[in-house]
This record gives C-alpha cells, sequence and structure tokens, in this order.
C-alpha cells in the first residue's frame, strides 16, 4: 500500500455522471503531479443500479485499484431525475452510503448529500462511523446544485466539496471542465464549484488525517485506457479498416477506431455479426489493408471459423479479445480472466495463431503493435486478450513511451516485378504456397489481388501450391509443417531481442518463491510482490504475455530459479496453470493457483493473503473471494 | 501505383483469359448446372473488360464453392456461408477490383442469409450469383432452403413441412439494386444477365437455377423456362418495385408448379452504391486503401493528437 495515497470513490446510480466527473477529477489529480489509476464498477444495466468509479492517486507508482479506498463521495440516484419522490430510500435499491462501506478503510472520510438522505437513518451508520474513525460529512449538495443550475450537478458540488477538503487547488478541475463542457452548462458549474468549495472553507471545522502527497506536473503524461491503448497502437501501426459488432467490453476499442478511422483515411464498419466482422476483417486483409477485429467472449465464439480460415489461407488479421466473466452471456460489465483456453484453442484442426495477453495500457499499445507485425510479417490471425478490467481501467503512462513510429509494412508481398521471376504453375497461377521456404521460416511471399502475374487461390481446404484444394498426404505435409514452422520462427523472433521482451518482472532478481500471473491481474501481483518483501518475504513474479507461441524460456528459468510459485489469475479452473504445464512439461508440483471468479479484479491485499498461506503450508482457507488450488502433488 | 498496375488497365481481353490451360478439371457430376454457370462466367467477364487480375471470385463451400477453381482470376474460396462477408470487404479495401460471390442456395439463402439479407440492404458493389439447385449438393442431397414444401430427403424424411425461401422477393425487400434469374440451361441469357450484374453499380444478386442431377432429379421439371423480357405476356416494368415485387410473387409460385419465369426482375441505377453512400458521409477514402501501403509519399497519420486529448 502505498503509505500516502487517496483511494477516491465516487459512488451512486448510473446516470449521475460519475463517469465524466471521475474523468476529469483524475486528470486533475495526474496534472497535479500523482500517479492515478482508475477502476470502474458497474451492474449490466442502462439506468439506475448501483456504480462506483475509485480513483487511486500517489506520488508512488499505482498499477491495480489497491485494496479497499479511503475517501468516499456518495451521490443519490433516481430522486433527482424524480422531483416528485420525496423518499429515497424504499423504493430505490441503490443506496451510494450504505453500500459502499464494508470497502472504506479507517480514518477515511465521507461525503454524501443530505439532501437526499438522513444518515442517521441508516442502521448502524452512527456507530460504525465512530469505530472506524471515519470523518463524515453530510452536506446538501442537491440545493447547492439546484441553487445555480440543475440538480444533476450534484456531482460538481461534490467535487467542490472533496477538493476543499484535500486543500486542492480548483485550477486544474476548472481548466478540466472548461475544456469537457459546453459554454451552456459550464457557467452554472463553475459557480456550483466555487460555492462548494468555499462554503466548506467558510462554514466547516474540519480534521481528519488524510493528506495526499504533491508532485511536479509531469506535462508528458497521459492518462489512458487498456482499449485507448489497443486502439492507438493498431492506429500508429497502420490498421485502416476495422469491423465489428458491439458486445461488452470490446466495445470500447471499437467505439475509438470508428471514432477515429474515418479522420485516418480508413473504414470502419459495423455488421451484422461477429463470424461477418472477421470475415470482413479478412476480406479487406486479402486485399491488401491491415485490418483488424474483435470481440468478447461470445462474439469471439462466433469468429471461430474465420479464424480458422484466416490460420488455414495464411491471411493476417488481429483479433481483440476483450474477456467478461462467462460461461455465455456471464457477467456481462465484469472482469475475468476465463477465456483463455477458448481464444487458444477455438476453431478446428491445430491451432496456428498468436496470442498476446498485455497487462497494461502501455503494454496494450506495444503489443497490439506487436500483434500486427507478427500477424503481417508471418500471414497468421493474431489476438490481442484484455478484459473488463484492463479495456476500462485509466492508468497515467508518458506519451513519450509510445514509439508512434507509423508503419505501412504489409509483411512479405511481391511487387509486380518481383513477380515475373517468382514461380507459376503451369496455367500461370502464382505459386503462392509454394514448397519452397525462402527464408526458412514458413513463410511464402504473398500477391494481392489486382497484381499481374499474381493469381492465385485460396481456400480453407488443404490446398497445393498455387492454391489449388488438394488432399495428397505429402503435400499435406509439407504445407502443414510449414504453416506451423511459423509459429517457431514467431518464437524465436521473439525471443531474439531479449530487450523487448513482452515478460514484465517484478521483484528481486533472486528470491525464494515466485508468482506467476498473466495480463490484466498483473498490477495487483506487482503490488503485492513489494509488500511481500517488504514484510521480509523473498519473492518475485512474472507477468506473461506471450501465451502462443508460449514464453518458453522465460516462465522455465523463472520456475527453475524458485523452489514454489504461485499462479495468480481470475478463473475457477486454473487455466493459465494448466497451460504452463502443458507447454513446459514440468513444474506440476510446485504451482499452486490462487483464482478468483467472483466478478472483481484482484486486491493486493488478496494476493499477499494467499501467497502467505501457501507458504505457512496451505492448510487455511483464503478470504471468501479467492480459492487456492494446490499443487498436483499435494 | 506500382503494386496494382493490372488495375483499370485498357486492353483488349481474350476470350479465353479466364479459362485455365490446364488441370484442375471440374469435379462436378456429369450434366451439373454448375457447368453453366462457369460457361457463361467465362463468356461474360471477357466483354465486362476486366482482366482476370482485376477479378476476385469470392466462393463459399459447396459443389458451387469450387467455382473458382476452374476460373482464371484471383479467387477465395472461403467457408460455408461467409462469402459475402469477405467480398464486401474485399472491394471496400480496393474498389479497383471487379468483386464477384458466389455460392449455392444452403450457402447463400440458408447459414448465409443473414449476411446476404445485409449484403443486400447495404447495396455494396458486387455481384452475386446463387447456384440454386434447391438442395445441397456437396453433403450428399439434403433438403436445402428453397428445396419444395414436402421434399423428401434423408434428414426431412417425411417431406419438408417448410415453405421454400424466396429469394427474389427478399433480395427485393432488403434493397437489392439488381435482381434477375437465370437457368444453367439458357447459356445465352445467363451470359448476359452476368454482364449486366457486373457492370451495375451496386449489388446485384442473380439466382442462377441450376439443375443437379445427382441428389434433385426433380431439376428436370425446370422447364420450359420463359423469358420475361422476351414474352409478350409479362410486360412490366423493371425500375418499379412495385411491378417487380408482383412479377416475383408470381415467379416463386409457379415455380413449384412447373413454368420457370427467368430474366431481369427488378433494376434501380438511381440507388447510390454502399461506397457511395460512405464516400458521401466521408467514411471512405477517395483513393483505394489498399494503394496507401505502397505509396511512399503518404503521409500516416499518427496518434499524437489523440494522445494529446488525455493529457
Ligand atoms: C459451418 C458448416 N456447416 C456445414 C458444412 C457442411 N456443408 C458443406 S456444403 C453444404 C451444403 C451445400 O449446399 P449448397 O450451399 O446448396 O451448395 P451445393 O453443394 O448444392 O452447390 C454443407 C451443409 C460446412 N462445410 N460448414
Ligand atoms: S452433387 Fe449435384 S450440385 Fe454437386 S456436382 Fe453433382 S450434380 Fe452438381
Amino acid at each position: 500500500m502505498a503509505d500516502n495515497e487517496l483511494i477516491w470513490r465516487i459512488a451512486g446510480g448510473s446516470g449521475d455522471g460519475i463517469d465524466s466527473t471521475s474523468q476529469n477529477f483524475a486528470k486533475a489529480l495526474m496534472r497535479s503531479g500523482l500517479n492515478v489509476f482508475t477502476h470502474r464498477h458497474y451492474p449490466s444495466r442502462i439506468r439506475g443500479g448501483h456504480t462506483y468509479v475509485e480513483i487511486r492517486a500517489s506520488d508512488e507508482v499505482v498499477d491495480s485499484r489497491g485494496d479497499g479506498y479511503n475517501f468516499l463521495l456518495a451521490l443519490g440516484d433516481s430522486f433527482a431525475r424524480n422531483p416528485k419522490e420525496n423518499a429515497y430510500y424504499g423504493n430505490e435499491e441503490i443506496k451510494p452510503l450504505s453500500e459502499n462501506l464494508d470497502d472504506l478503510r479507517e480514518g477515511g472520510i465521507i461525503i454524501y448529500d443530505s439532501g437526499l438522505l438522513d444518515a442517521s437513518e441508516i442502521p448502524d451508520f452512527e456507530e460504525r462511523a465512530e469505530e472506524n474513525d471515519w470523518h463524515v460529512f453530510g452536506i446538501d449538495l442537491r440545493s447547492m446544485a439546484r441553487e445555480h443550475g440543475r440538480e444533476v450537478m450534484r456531482n460538481t458540488a461534490g467535487v467542490g466539496v472533496t477538493a476543499a477538503l484535500l486543500e486542492m487547488d480548483l485550477d486544474e478541475i476548472e481548466n478540466l471542465m472548461e475544456n469537457a463542457m459546453p459554454e451552456k452548462i459550464l457557467e452554472p458549474n463553475l459557480t456550483i464549484l466555487h460555492d462548494a468549495y468555499d462554503m466548506i472553507n467558510e462554514e466547516y471545522e474540519f480534521e481528519h488525517d488524510l493528506r495526499i502527497p504533491t508532485g511536479e506536473h509531469d506535462e508528458d503524461q497521459v492518462l489512458i485506457s487498456g482499449s485507448n491503448g489497443v486502439a492507438y497502437g493498431a492506429l500508429d501501426e497502420g490498421c485502416r479498416f476495422i469491423a465489428g459488432y458491439p458486445m461488452t467490453p470490446w466495445t470500447d476499442v471499437f467505439t475509438i477506431m470508428s471514432q477515429h478511422l474515418p479522420k485516418f483515411g480508413g473504414i470502419s464498419e459495423q455488421v451484422e455479426d461477429e463470424i461477418a466482422a472477421a470475415a470482413l476483417a479478412l476480406g479487406a486483409s486479402h486485399a491488401g489493408v491491415k485490418a483488424m477485429s474483435g470481440s468478447s467472449g461470445g462474439g469471439f465464439a462466433l469468429m471461430s471459423e474465420p479464424l480458422g480460415l484466416a490460420e488455414m489461407s495464411e491471411t493476417p488479421i488481429v483479433l481483440v479479445e476483450a474477456m467478461r466473466a462467462g460461461p455465455s452471456t456471464g457477467l456481462p460489465t465484469k472482469p475475468e480472466q476465463g477465456d483463455l483456453e477458448h481464444i487458444l484453442y477455438t476453431s478446428q484442426g491445430d491451432s496456428c495463431r498468436v496470442v498476446f495477453a498485455p497487462g497494461t495500457p502501455q503494454e496494450a499499445y506495444e503489443q497490439t503493435r506487436t500483434a500486427f507485425q507478427m500477424a503481417y510479417d508471418y500471414q497468421i490471425p493474431a489476438i490481442v486478450v484484455i478484459d473488463q478490467k484492463l479495456s476500462g481501467e485509466n492508468q497515467n503512462v508518458p506519451a513519450s513511451a509510445f514509439d508512434r513510429e507509423p508503419n505501412p509494412s504489409l509483411g512479405p508481398t511481391l511487387t509486380e516485378a518481383e513477380l515475373e521471376d517468382a514461380p507459376h504453375d503451369p496455367s500461370g497461377k502464382f505459386k503462392r504456397f509454394s514448397h519452397d521456404d525462402p527464408e526458412d521460416d514458413g513463410v511464402r511471399p504473398r500477391s494481392l489481388p489486382g497484381q499481374k502475374g499474381g493469381r492465385f487461390l485460396v481456400t480453407g481446404n488443404e490446398h497445393n501450391e498455387s492454391g489449388h484444394i488438394e488432399e495428397d498426404p505429402d503435400n499435406r505435409i509439407t504445407q502443414m509443417d510449414l504453416r506451423m514452422k511459423k509459429l517457431e520462427s514467431i518464437r524465436e523472433h521473439l525471443d531474439s531481442d531479449p530487450e523487448s521482451s513482452n515478460q514484465t518482472y517484478f521483484g528481486p532478481d533472486e528470491a525464494e518463491y515466485g508468482i506467476v500471473t498473466w495480463g490484466s491481474s498483473q498490477g495487483a501481483v506487482r503490488e503485492a510482490v513489494e509488500r511481500l518483501n517488504d514484510q521480509g518475504h523473498s519473492v518475485k513474479a512474472i507477468g506473461v504475455s506471450d501465451l502462443m507461441p508460449f514464453a518458453e524460456k522465460e516462465v522455465t528459468e523463472f520456475l527453475e530459479s524458485v523452489d514454489e510459485a504461485l499462479v495468480v489469475e481470475m478463473n475457477a479452473t486454473a487455466q493459465f496453470r494448466g497451460l504452463t504445464q502443458r507447454e513446459l512439461g514440468q513444474f506440476g508440483e510446485k504451482l499452486t493457483s490462487l483464482l478468483k471468479y467472483d466478478g472483481n479484479p484482484f486486491e493486493p491485499a488478496e494476493i499477499v493473503e494467499g501467497f502467505e498461506i501457501q507458504i505457512a503450508g496451505g492448510t487455511d482457507a483464503p478470504s471468501a473471494n479467492t480459492r487456492l488450488e494446490p499443487a498436483v502433488s499435494d | 501505383m506500382s503494386a496494382f498496375n493490372a488495375i483499370g488497365e485498357e486492353r483488349e481481353i481474350d476470350r479465353d483469359e479466364f479459362t485455365p490451360g490446364i488441370e484442375p478439371q471440374p469435379t462436378w457430376c456429369p450434366g451439373c448446372g454448375d457447368f453453366g454457370v462457369l460457361k457463361a462466367l467465362k463468356q461474360a467477364l471477357p466483354e465486362v473488360g476486366r482482366t482476370p487480375e482485376e477479378t476476385l471470385l469470392v466462393t463459399g463451400i459447396g459443389c458451387s464453392g469450387k467455382l473458382n477453381s476452374y476460373l482464371d482470376s484471383y479467387g477465395f474460396h472461403t467457408i460455408h456461408g461467409r462469402s459475402l462477408p469477405v467480398a464486401r470487404a474485399a472491394k471496400l479495401a480496393n474498389p479497383g477490383l471487379e468483386v464477384i460471390a458466389a455460392g449455392g442456395d444452403g450457402d447463400g439463402y440458408g447459414i448465409g442469409g443473414n449476411h446476404f439479407m445485409h449484403t443486400a440492404r447495404e447495396n455494396h458493389d458486387m455481384t452475386y450469383i446463387v447456384f440454386n439447385n434447391e438442395i445441397f449438393g456437396l453433403t450428399k442431397g439434403q433438403t436445402s432452403p428453397t428445396s419444395p414444401k414436402g421434399h423428401k430427403s434423408k434428414t426431412q424424411p417425411s417431406g419438408s413441412a417448410k415453405d421454400p425461401i424466396r429469394p427474389l422477393s427478399l433480395s427485393l425487400t432488403s434493397g437489392a439494386s439488381y435482381i434477375a434469374r437465370t437457368a444453367a440451361v439458357n447459356p445465352n441469357q445467363a451470359k448476359g444477365i452476368l454482364k449486366e450484374a457486373m457492370e451495375h453499380d451496386g449489388f446485384a444478386h442473380v439466382d442462377f437455377l441450376t439443375q443437379c442431377p445427382t441428389w434433385n432429379k426433380d431439376a428436370k421439371q425446370y422447364v420450359p423456362y420463359i423469358d420475361v423480357q422476351e414474352s409478350d405476356d409479362y410486360d412490366f416494368d423493371v425500375h418499379d418495385r412495385g411491378e417487380a415485387q408482383d412479377m416475383m410473387y408470381e415467379t416463386e409460385n409457379v415455380l413449384k408448379e412447373g413454368t420457370v419465369l427467368t430474366g431481369r426482375f427488378y433494376v434501380d441505377e438511381d440507388r447510390p452504391s454502399y461506397q457511395q453512400e460512405k464516400q458521401a458521409i466521408g467514411e471512405m477514402p477517395e483513393e483505394p486503401l489498399a494503394e496507401r501501403y505502397f505509396d511512399d509519399d503518404y503521409e500516416w497519420e499518427r496518434s499524437y493528437d489523440l494522445l494529446d486529448r488525455h493529457r
């Protein structure tokens, strides 16, 4: 836990402006020189339902939501939209105050809207506040908002109160509001902001221990989500075609791309279903454009067949799989890492694809670029796996960390001049799937429809050199081996530059124990490792991104160097541990799983606890929200 | 641009240019209607003026899906029902290509029915040929969406309880801007219709009646074929939606009874193609996207401005 951190939670109903308010506030904190991480929790409902956003800000690195929080701004809900309704409780399930108390830390601050509710009516509230030393401020945000604007502007009043209590400057907040709000609503909002701020300073005596650190504003910092990372990575890499069908949380990437592609001279297509979406990406790529598609679990299931077609026809495409909790439609707005095996193996035949699972927004950017490079250089589908957590979380990263050099290369593609010398069959077809492999890497350069001398047939059936259906056993073996060879070459390619490895390491180089994780659980693991070492344990961790071809060398080295390791992932069947054991053919006895699948991401404390239980002998039960799965030999 | 010199090339196209000099020989059964489609296409294509290199023939899975194996052009033999989405994206990516999609009635009206509806609705500038043999050929004779009600097969032993799909009416309702029906036994008409379809700016749907002597002996009942444009009994305006609708209704009913009407049923030259619509709203580049990657002078946009908004 960072010593000096603010974790501000704004809670209320969907429609309370929680998203926009928190975005602005998070940016204001970043601009005041802090590291920022946001976590969004919302139910699968359009209106109503309890939602919150947490903003964690610290002068130290923050890349997880942290444990609990220390500042609650509890807004009301439907009351604002229905002035005739007088009682807030009783006919609404959303209790922005009482529902949020469980994770509020000792000494924490609460602001609630006394215009909407009377805290003394909440059972046990006063006792709990006293016990936990909470500083409670009932403030009539509603009247404040009504006086100068509209009732929905209560969120702005809440921000004003927050700023006053934390002794923050209003400059950054004002600035951001000016950028984000249309003229008409800006004025009343600014008035409300100031009124709230002044009122607290003038009328309230307040004393609390919460101090947020201050830092130097670093102009280079940007606050972005994993979805931004994927989309911007794709755009910088030269992706100019996307086809998709909405499904949470993939919709974020799809939306960002759709908004920007036309400006970038590209095309975005919202189509009839996910089968079509993936097939469109294939068609565009076949014709010579860098293309992508994607979905979440259910939609990705529909892409299974076009995905196989991309493998067999050696058509480069990038697919995004933004996981949410399953099976089936599962928990539509909650994260899980449960689609791993689905992603690795879906579609008929032997899997021949590349799969990366970035762990942070910055990695999402970098690995999306790498995914495009692998896809086009090796004529293979590449899948970028993110999840509801990574896609919606915002984190500050230095903009200069992004290498924005555009890459228009389509991979090995012949020019018309080169095609003249290329091998052709007797009817004049280009041997695009030639048995000769010029680079010995499994890749045969392609031609594009429209090129002279490049005519070939491509099919999802097994085929001969010019692409005709062919069932001859020798040809089959040659073609199959060449396709599979690409995975080996990609592994060598990725291993050739340890500097740009996709795996991320935390903790000391030498340690007794290890933690292994993948994808978006990485941030919480990093923090847990820090705490464990602070507490005297000897632990290091690896966050694995290369799932296919698997980061065999790096994970083997890591596991050989530790006595035992905890595998942390958000699913119920230890899919990543299974993959690791299968890929490496060993370590079954060294690995224990810490699993979580309740719809919420790991908190660092849960990992610390899981680790301690395991090290202490693996007998106690971990917290109610996680589950330990012992090593095979146990 | 160096990569696609073939596109837009003005030259006399040889009559046999789309005919492969050698194997593979078609593996279709003797007497199969698919030969007729291949022949008509080989004859129509040179007259359209596109070179084999500029032509991309995308097929689905079925006996019909093998069409591009026997035609010299670029070809993408995709998966069952999915030729349309692949084809329309290829056209969006490189509008210089002559894009044709083809497949069976199971492929196009069954498993790919959704794509058919939406491609027609969007009016993509391409041609779609459906080999309508009223049966699943490749999987050995099961009832297809166009098989008549009562049709018996191994999977429908008591006869189908379903009315067949009405492909022409469906196409019209969905928004296709050129709709015709022809038949493998009418090679001249077929050739003319295919040529028109390819020259049409918009989604041209050709329901191509093909016989499957192996699994659908009833195919014989397809005679006599009447050309609605040639016969005085069928005077209607192909540009009029309502009249077209009535004619379609008629032919889709009489098909069951043994007389088959063929010809053009609907032609709408005014409806802008999808590409034009997309261009009008600024979501489709003027020059072919695919050429960008070969244009050394092209300025690639980067995410700078986008990132700035997150500062
Ligand atoms: C997803 C999927 N389902 C089923 C099949 C099996 N299959 C191949 S062809 C075909 C039907 C072919 O009938 P049709 O489309 O009418 O074409 P025809 O063979 O008559 O030309 C089927 C069901 C398949 N290849 N893929
Ligand atoms: S099964 Fe029928 S459709 Fe297929 S090739 Fe034979 S005759 Fe033609």
